[in-house]
């Protein structure tokens, strides 16, 4: 990050050392007048923190005096051990967040560093994520990925199977039936497979009628469309539909992907999203065809996915924060977002950035169709999929989710138990959550 | 060597002096305890007085000052029940879904744990081939992380392991042991008895050893049978040390988590998540995060561990009365 250069000019051996012990001390003087070091936490899907300290160097060339640590640190203790950091007033300058509500306290309003009006025109409705319950008109954070949820299918073993491939806007009921009856013909062990997780099932619980957080803000994970789906999901973990593997294989609300058993070719119809593309590239290669289909319909004329990602956000704690909103800032600024968004192979949620449109770099064709596929899909992401998106405690949803959901599936719940127990623990959340 | 300790020595015996001189021979103990005392308020005492503040407060907030004084209210939350047989009546079913699996599953681990134990010790204390092999073969497993403990017995059991593998070649055909609750239970305990049962052995194996030889070779010359020998002198003379296994197989049962933790993540659904598993995710994995539920319910769990530790002194003290 810093360098020094030393001359060539020739000195004694006592010279040296009192020239290097001023030198040090004149270093260190002017050091602390100017230096300013920021911490940035920062954990990787792909090569994100990689590419981040790449551009950043550019950032530190320009900015004299201001030097960016990224600490790349696992997922896990951007979700368990940052919170914690925050509210002891320990934490790091700025850092990448999924948690983009949650945090709002804590987060460096950034709106009196940079243009507003660029902002605003730049991150749209993506701001709101960050002002949490709060509302209001601060800028947070910059949403560094968008990502969608979506399904990925394996073409191959529909070929294989002579199943034709429902149409854009079939049912989650068709695919449901579609899937079964390739998995049958070509002797695959799981139709289908939704990860493990409450922000997962969040758009197809929609696309069923669930409100979820309705228009005034108030959440609900006990509506008629939310008990119908959850009722039509344990039905199909039930009769093998979906593996039920992934769901019941686990306890507490532990995230569980099933991404591997469809890059085993051991499952059809795969409802994950859009940061799974780069993984699929790079570990199903000629193995078999696949591609991106979006979100299957629902009975409520639906067919949504859930809007979500990361971004960086600065905190107020920060002994810097005009250095933190000028980085946060560079970052933000269309050609450096492209060029990450590219290098990462990220959907942008900077809107010039998507409308230009972005060369994904090193990504093959079916990569590339598929990262299309899934920016094409985000016109039919429904409103109030944004509005769970934004909940500020939707984190606490996803995770009451995956646990009562489980639970009805390994039979420890009656699915009316289940859809109760969710409605009881989100008010306690509710309470619960300052 | 003494050259160098003795002007060290003299360095310290000054200021010991004075300190002597200023507090008296007596309260100069204190001057020696204190960094021991320190670390233990530190780190043990100054812990378990957070734990009863937090359990006292509410909301999600990290820092004590900034938690709301809710009283008695979280413990009042844990025991909210129709019937505590019934975790579906129960406000927090969760907690009580996790105090009935902790429970089977102390009954059942320590009870399997300690026969097995007991009979591995009787054997590996008779005079067969290959004993110090065989002894290390069932200590072995102790020395093992908790989590590779679970990863290997992972690797076996899960849809595609070594045991299905088998199971197809032989003929039955696989199963998915860690989707299915009662299996993935029964799975729980056959592997924390088979990671911890070498440590008992080991504390048995050395009580059946201070089993003095002649009563048993009085009892042959009187002609008593093998089993007679081992119900009337092996099992009482060995009872004490019975007890000291027992009281620790509790305790150690009762606060399982890291091992199970890995191997299932406490389900299926709720299948094998255990008290301690309930703390963590309250307090720390969960959303938001319920400090002063976790730390009720942790409370909850050291009144009973206090019991059982008080229960481990008494057999101990008895032992050492005679």
């Amino acid at each position: 990050m810093t360098s020094v250069n030393q001359g060539g000019t020739t000195v004694t051996k006592f010279n040296l050392a009192a020239v290097s012990a001023a030198a040090t001390g004149l270093a260190l003087v002017a050091g602390a007048a100017s230096a300013q070091e920021i911490r940035f936490m920062c954990y990787s899907d792909g090569n994100e923190c990689e590419v981040y300290d790449d551009v950043l160097d550019r950032f530190e060339a320009e900015n004299e005096g201001v030097t960016v640590v990224v600490d790349v640190v696992p997922y896990q203790a951007i979700l368990e051990n940052l919170p914690v950091q925050l509210a002891a007033g320990s934490g790091p300058d700025m850092a990448k967040v999924t948690d983009l509500g949650g945090l709002t306290q804590f987060y460096l309003d950034l709106s009196p560093y940079v243009d507003s009006a660029y902002w605003e025109a730049s991150f749209g409705d993506t701001l709101d994520w960050y002002r949490g319950a709060e509302g209001g008109d601060a800028i947070y954070g910059m949403h560094s990925q968008l990502t969608i949820t979506g399904a990925f299918v394996n073409a191959t073993l529909f070929e294989q199977a002579g199943v034709d491939m429902p149409a854009d806007d079939a049912t989650w009921e068709e695919w449901a039936e579609a899937s079964r009856a390739v998995a049958e013909a070509t002797d695959t062990p799981f139709p289908m497979a939704i990860d493990r997780t409450g922000h997962r099932v969040g758009g197809p619980a929609i696309s069923y009628g669930a409100a979820i957080v309705s228009e005034d803000g108030t959440p609900t994970l006990s509506d008629e469309g939310f008990a119908a789906f959850v009722e039509q999901f344990v039905a199909w973990n039930e009769d093998g539909t979906m593996a039920r593997d992934v769901w019941a294989g686990q306890g507490g609300a532990t995230y569980q992907d099933a991404a591997q058993e469809f890059i085993n070719g051991e499952l059809v119809f795969y409802y994950s999203g859009s940061w799974q593309v780069g993984r699929m590239d790079e570990q199903v290669g000629d193995f078999f065809d696949w591609q991106v289909v979006g979100s299957p319909c629902g009975p409520a004329g639906l067919c949504s996915g859930m809007p979500g990602g990361a971004g960086i956000v600065g905190f107020e704690q920060t002994e810097h924060p005009e250095a933190v909103a000028a980085v946060i800032d560079f970052l933000a600024q269309e050609d450096i977002y492209a060029e990450v968004a590219a290098r990462t192979r990220n959907l942008p949620a900077h809107l010039g950035v998507a409308e230009a449109g972005v060369e994904f770099e090193g990504a093959s064709p079916a990569a590339a169709a598929a990262l299309s596929a899934f920016a094409a899909d985000l016109a039919d992401v429904a409103p109030a999929a944004f509005r769970y998106q934004g909940y500020a405690g939707n984190r606490a949803m996803f995770g009451i989710t995956a646990e009562r959901v489980s639970q009805a599936i390994v039979g420890e719940l009656t699915v009316e138990q289940a859809v109760t127990r969710m409605a009881s623990d989100l008010e306690a959340a509710l309470a619960e959550q300052n | 060597m003494l050259a160098i300790i003795s002007p060290l020595m003299r360095i310290v015996e000054i200021p010991m002096l004075a300190l002597q001189r200023l507090l008296g021979m007596n309260r100069l103990a204190w001057v020696f305890l204190a960094p021991n005392l320190i670390l233990f308020g530190l780190f043990a005492f100054l812990p378990v007085i957070l734990n009863v503040a937090y359990a006292t407060t509410g909301g999600s907030n990290v820092l004590l000052a900034d938690r709301p004084d809710v009283g008695l209210r979280n413990f009042a939350t844990l025991t909210d029940c129709g019937s505590v047989l019934d975790p579906n009546s129960c406000r927090e079913d969760k907690f009580w879904r996790a105090v009935w699996n902790t429970t089977w599953f102390v009954t059942l681990q320590v009870g399997f744990m300690v026969g097995f134990a007991l009979l591995t010790a009787i054997i590996l204390n008779r005079d067969i081939r290959a004993r110090g092999f065989f002894r290390a073969v069932f200590f072995f497993p102790v020395l093992l992380s908790p989590v590779v403990v679970a990863l290997i017995w992972k690797w076996i059991l899960q849809r595609e392991g070594v045991l299905n593998a088998f199971l197809d070649w032989a003929g039955p055909g696989g199963f998915n042991w860690l989707v299915d609750a009662n299996w993935a239970f029964t799975w729980s305990v056959f592997i924390s008895v088979w990671a911890h049962m070498g440590f008992y052995t080991l504390i048995l194996l050395a009580g059946l050893q201070a089993i003095p030889r002649d009563v048993y070779e009085a009892a042959t010359m009187d002609r008593a049978s093998p089993w007679r020998a081992f119900r009337k002198i092996t099992l009482p003379l060995l009872a004490p040390t019975m007890l000291v296994v027992l009281v620790l197989a509790l305790i150690k049962g009762v606060q399982t988590f890291d091992e199970i933790y890995a191997f299932t993540g406490g389900g299926p659904g709720t299948a094998t998540t255990f008290i301690i598993q309930y703390i963590y995710e309250e307090g720390f994995a969960g959303a938001p995060r319920l400090f002063g539920l976790a730390a009720a319910a942790s409370l909850m769990v050291a009144f009973v561990l206090v019991i059982l530790t008080l229960i481990q002194l008494w057999v101990n003290r008895r032992n050492v009365d005679g």
